[in-house]
């Protein structure tokens, strides 16, 4: 019976103890880590997509609240006009959650690229998503108000060939990148305001 | 029995060292080692991570139950194989690309399990950190040498660290006119290497 008591105690402080530094650590590098991720990932992947951009528009970046989260957003100016904005959005891929990063223009709701930026995809079939630029040029100049599928589903985007999961979720990304910009679109060209 | 620090420090350097006498450990060994700098940084995330599970495994080697060794031993890896990893994440990102999945992998790394049980719970702090460090400099060389030797003849370079703006180490070091054997950077290269090194460590082992 002692021995029992000791193995729980033992076992809950080490695991406590743990639990606890991992979340301080955590904490203390979050803003350091976001800043790294900024600069090695999302950044050429902003600037693949803004091609002839002449801002950073890693610098030029904002916030807005949008209920609970607070989400992040790019400008890209093209001929001194701020008219272009880039989303962050989400899709469950095969391997997890694939980012994707969806540069608009505001002026005439157009999707101007995507680019997918982390992901857990399988090299040589989902990487390709981020590998191959001709998958993501596919959404240049379609209309951000749509809902995007893939051809299989009845829609207009071409699959990757043997990553119709990994494909499927950059159009939800994409589809939902669009939900939210249609729905902030009032306070995005308000901020934009600021960047002229 | 009783040794001295140096001799539990040097023994991992060469009569211990992990990959090539013990052949342990060998997952990271094959999987990473497509350049020098990948097996250095693979090499010293394992070594923190070693001596610091060492000297928390040591010191606390007398309250852990014997029954719950085990998952105490893991717990205390766990833990230091996600600090590295956030840490690595926040300071060497570029590094942490490259090295991706095989970082959570350190904790079932059956080197680090096996000093632990083998070595940290049985002696006092200072000889474990000592243990930890040999063993780890001696992983660190050898995934290093693997490293370098695959990157060599299969890229024609050789990296030692790469800095954002530049890199530290040789490029094209055969001249331009080389062809690369690039079968030594894919995976049957890393078996087919490891196997000539492990050759020639038992020749030189053997008279």
């Amino acid at each position: 019976m002692r021995e029992m008591v000791t193995m729980v105690v033992v076992l809950t402080i080490l695991s406590a103890f743990s639990g606890g530094l991992l979340s301080g650590l955590r904490n203390a590098t979050a803003s350091r880590i976001e800043v790294q991720q900024l600069k090695f990932v999302k950044g050429p992947a902003i600037k693949t997509i803004l091609e002839g951009v002449s801002n950073d528009p890693i610098a030029d970046r904002f916030a807005i609240k949008d209920g609970e989260v607070e989400r992040k957003f790019f400008v890209g100016k093209f001929d001194g006009k701020a008219n272009t904005v880039v989303l962050e959005s989400f899709g469950k891929g095969y391997g997890g959650d694939i980012g994707l990063m969806v540069a608009v223009n505001v002026e005439d709701d157009t999707i101007v690229g995507v680019g997918v930026t982390t992901h857990s995809e399988t090299p040589g079939l989902g990487a390709t998503a981020k590998d191959d630029p001709g998958f993501a040029s596919q959404f240049k100049g379609m209309p951000i108000k749509e809902t995007f599928k893939v051809t299989n589903d009845g829609g207009k985007v071409n699959a990757i060939s043997g990553a119709t999961i990994t494909s499927r979720a950059v159009c939800s990304a994409a589809s939902d990148a669009g939900t939210m910009y249609q729905k902030l679109k009032p306070q995005l060209e308000e901020k934009l305001k600021e960047f002229k | 029995m009783a040794k001295t620090l140096t001799q539990e420090f040097t023994k991992g350097l060469w009569e211990e060292i992990a990959p090539f006498r013990l052949v342990l450990g060998l997952c990271p060994v094959l999987g990473v080692t497509t350049t020098m700098e990948n097996g250095i940084g693979m090499g010293l995330a394992t070594t923190f991570v070693l001596v610091f599970s060492n000297i928390l495994v040591a010191s606390l080697r007398n309250i852990i139950p014997a029954k719950v060794r085990i998952a105490c031993f893991i717990i205390i890896i766990a833990t230091f194989v996600v600090v590295t990893e956030l840490l690595m994440q926040a300071f060497a990102y570029p590094l942490f690309l490259k090295l991706g999945v095989f970082i959570p992998l350190i904790v079932v790394n059956c080197i680090v399990l096996g000093r632990a049980e083998a070595f940290a719970s049985k002696n006092d702090i200072a000889l474990s950190v000592a243990d930890g460090l040999g063993i780890g400099i001696g992983f660190t060389l050898s995934l290093a040498a693997l490293g370098a030797l695959r990157e060599l003849f299969g890229a024609n370079n050789l990296t030692i660290w790469t800095t954002p703006t530049s890199i530290i180490g040789v490029q094209e070091v055969f001249g331009a006119n080389f062809e690369p054997f690039t079968f030594m950077v894919q995976a049957p290269g890393a078996f087919v290497c490891l196997g000539l090194m492990l050759c020639v460590m038992n020749l030189m082992g053997s008279k």
